[in-house]
């Protein structure tokens, strides 16, 4: 498929843009080289992302089980709400007494977020999750840095943790220590002791953890931390589990981010902008970042004015539309879906841990490939020929040849039983003909990229020929 | 799979020569096939102290990010620096891609010989 920039032809335009309404200016004078544009008609625009639209699969295309990453239908109404123009025109900058609706949207949205969080202040700032986790961390090092406490150099992360939390520990200066699994994928108690003490700063933890196990050890990990004299952050990627159910802050956090995007339905997945909301209890929140709602508070400035305030506008819609009885029945929802669909799978493949899930599940495919020689990398490109997309691969990095499905509560039964079924066709598939597993998929309109290939060359800028 | 019974070896899957005094680090075939393509090498610097069972480096590939553990403590005297350019030749050459060279060792992780190593990697499937 060509690019945008190869369909230009000189001279081709549209009527596509609005007429000028601010004073023009002559680019000509400012700029060295002209502006190099792609010149099209309307009608080569709208083809051009309609195939783009066609290339991919999304949410609105079909069964979307990433793990880890919440692929849940987002309302339309969240859309409809973020796209009035008194929210799209509002200046940062504007006075004051002309943006009253959009502060009450954050005054709102922080209210009922730290009511979900269990948290007293919140910043809506940080663009996306690991940006959160970033500022996070940094309310935890500006807290010990305030009572002069410098021994803290360490940040404690369980060996199934994101990966972006070891990064964000060491962005913020820290030493990563990381602690190692029980068996059953939780926090193992002894490990944990062993490395707190007098230079620990804090503790980053996703509960359901990357595994989609509620950790029961958890009042028992966050009081051995604080014993310590460390903090607990955490990771707000696996709310949409527990949301109205239990609230990080009872289970003994300091501080939690939540992906807004994800979480509280903003598309996401195409790298467009996100909100990593960060929470915080009473203690620390004089060192949340200066924000609109908190003037003269703050010493650290993470991003500017109040972040992606239209992500906002859709959780707050989200939130509003669901009400109190619809935020906790959500995540029921997404933890049944989970179990049903663990359980319709169990027999063929084998999930990691054989126990009640939350949100999501593992399958462990490493017995199936020594039997088969069918990798889980086949199985999720079979897939594709399905009309569904992959679930993640080879994540949690715990589990060798892992599948982790989060089939979300946007799902139907029906959703579910066909998906199981085509597992189900796989895995037979994989013991009559694994060769045309290993070549597959067979129908999509692009095979198996060259994965390493853009690893070690990527291109990412178009240049003219 | 291949494991030259002049090599000693780490659960963690890193191999380890003794030249005269100095030890040759390098990642097993088994762990070039279990990670896949690698993509990219972080490497040390000649002249850092590496301890053992810590990490030294990683090496990414295109499934995940690994970290490479140091089967020795010592200092660092070679950086084999074509891997930063040619990071493939850990899949291609395992055993001739060594990855550092570390001098004045104290202290060793537990290693195996190739036999040894050769049923923990059968165990570990």
């Amino acid at each position: 498929m060509k690019l945008i920039f190869e369909k230009s032809v000189p001279g081709r335009h549209s009527s596509i843009l609005p007429a000028c309404d601010v004073p023009e200016v002559d680019l000509g004078v400012k700029r060295e080289e002209p502006l190099n544009l792609p010149e099209l008609c309307e009608n080569d625009v709208s083809r051009h992302y309609t195939q783009l639209c066609q290339r991919v699969h999304g949410v609105n295309c079909g069964f979307y089980p990433l793990g880890s990453c919440t692929m849940k239908y987002n309302p339309r109404i969240d859309e409809e709400m973020a796209a009035l123009p008194g929210f799209t025109n509002v200046h940062p900058l504007a006075p004051k007494a002309s943006v009253k609706g959009s502060e009450a949207v954050l005054e709102l949205a922080a209210k009922y977020l730290c009511e979900i969080a269990g948290m007293d202040g919140m910043t809506f700032q940080p663009a996306a999750g690991a940006h959160g986790e970033f500022t996070g961390v940094l309310l935890i090092k500006q807290y010990h840095d305030a009572r002069g406490d410098k021994a803290r150099t360490k940040i404690i992360v369980p060996d199934s943790a994101h990966g972006t939390n070891p990064a964000t520990a060491a962005m913020c200066g820290y030493d990563v220590v990381n602690v190692a699994s029980a068996p059953n994928g939780c926090v193992d108690l002894e490990a944990l002791k062993a490395v707190l003490g007098p230079d620990t700063a804090g503790l980053m933890l996703t509960n359901p953890n990357t595994v989609g196990i509620f950790d029961e050890n958890i009042l028992e990990i966050t009081r051995l931390v604080h014993e310590a004299g460390g903090l607990c952050y955490y990771d707000g990627a696996n709310l949409n589990a527990v949301m109205g159910h239990v609230r990080p802050g009872d289970m003994g956090f300091d501080c939690i981010h939540m992906n807004l995007h994800k979480t509280f339905a903003t598309p996401h997945g195409g790298g467009g902008p996100g909100a990593g909301a960060v929470g915080c209890k009473e203690f620390l929140k004089g060192f949340l970042p200066k924000s609109v709602l908190m003037e003269g508070e703050g010493s650290i400035q993470v991003r500017g004015f109040a972040g992606n305030f239209l992500v906002v506008v859709r959780a707050l819609t989200y939130l509003m539309t669901l009400g109190k009885e619809g935020i906790p029945e959500a995540s029921t929802n997404a933890v049944l879906n989970a179990n049903y669909l663990m359980q319709k799978i169990k027999g063929t493949f084998t999930p990691a841990f054989d126990r009640v899930c939350m949100h999501e599940f593992v399958l462990d495919l490493s017995e199936f490939k020594k039997e088969t020689g069918v990798s889980a990398l086949d199985v999720a490109k079979s897939l594709i020929d399905h009309g569904m997309h992959p679930p993640t691969m080879y994540f949690p990095l715990i589990v060798h040849e892992a599948l982790m499905l989060e089939p979300t509560e946007t799902e139907s039964k029906e959703t579910l039983d066909e998906a199981a079924e085509i597992f189900r066709a796989l895995y037979a598939q994989a013991y009559s003909d694994p060769d045309y597993m290993h070549a597959a998929p067979h129908h999509a309109q692009i095979g198996r990229p060259d994965e390493v290939k853009a690893a070690r060359n990527p291109i990412v800028r178009w240049t003219e020929a | 799979m291949n494991y030259p019974k002049e090599l000693m070896y780490t659960k963690d899957h890193e191999w380890l020569k003794e030249e005269d005094g100095v030890a040759v680090i390098g990642i097993s075939e088994f762990a070039q096939d279990a990670l896949g393509d690698v993509v990219f090498v972080n490497l040390p610097q000649e002249g850092d102290e590496v301890v053992a069972g810590d990490a030294f480096g990683d090496v990414e590939s295109v499934k995940a990010v690994s970290d490479l553990l140091s089967p020795v403590t010592g200092t660092v005297c070679a950086v084999n620096e074509e891997l930063l350019d040619s990071p493939e030749l850990l899949n291609s050459d395992p055993y001739g891609a060594w990855i550092i060279k570390v001098e004045n060792v104290t202290d060793k992780e537990e290693l195996m010989d190739a036999d040894a190593y050769e049923a923990f990697c059968a165990e570990e499937g």
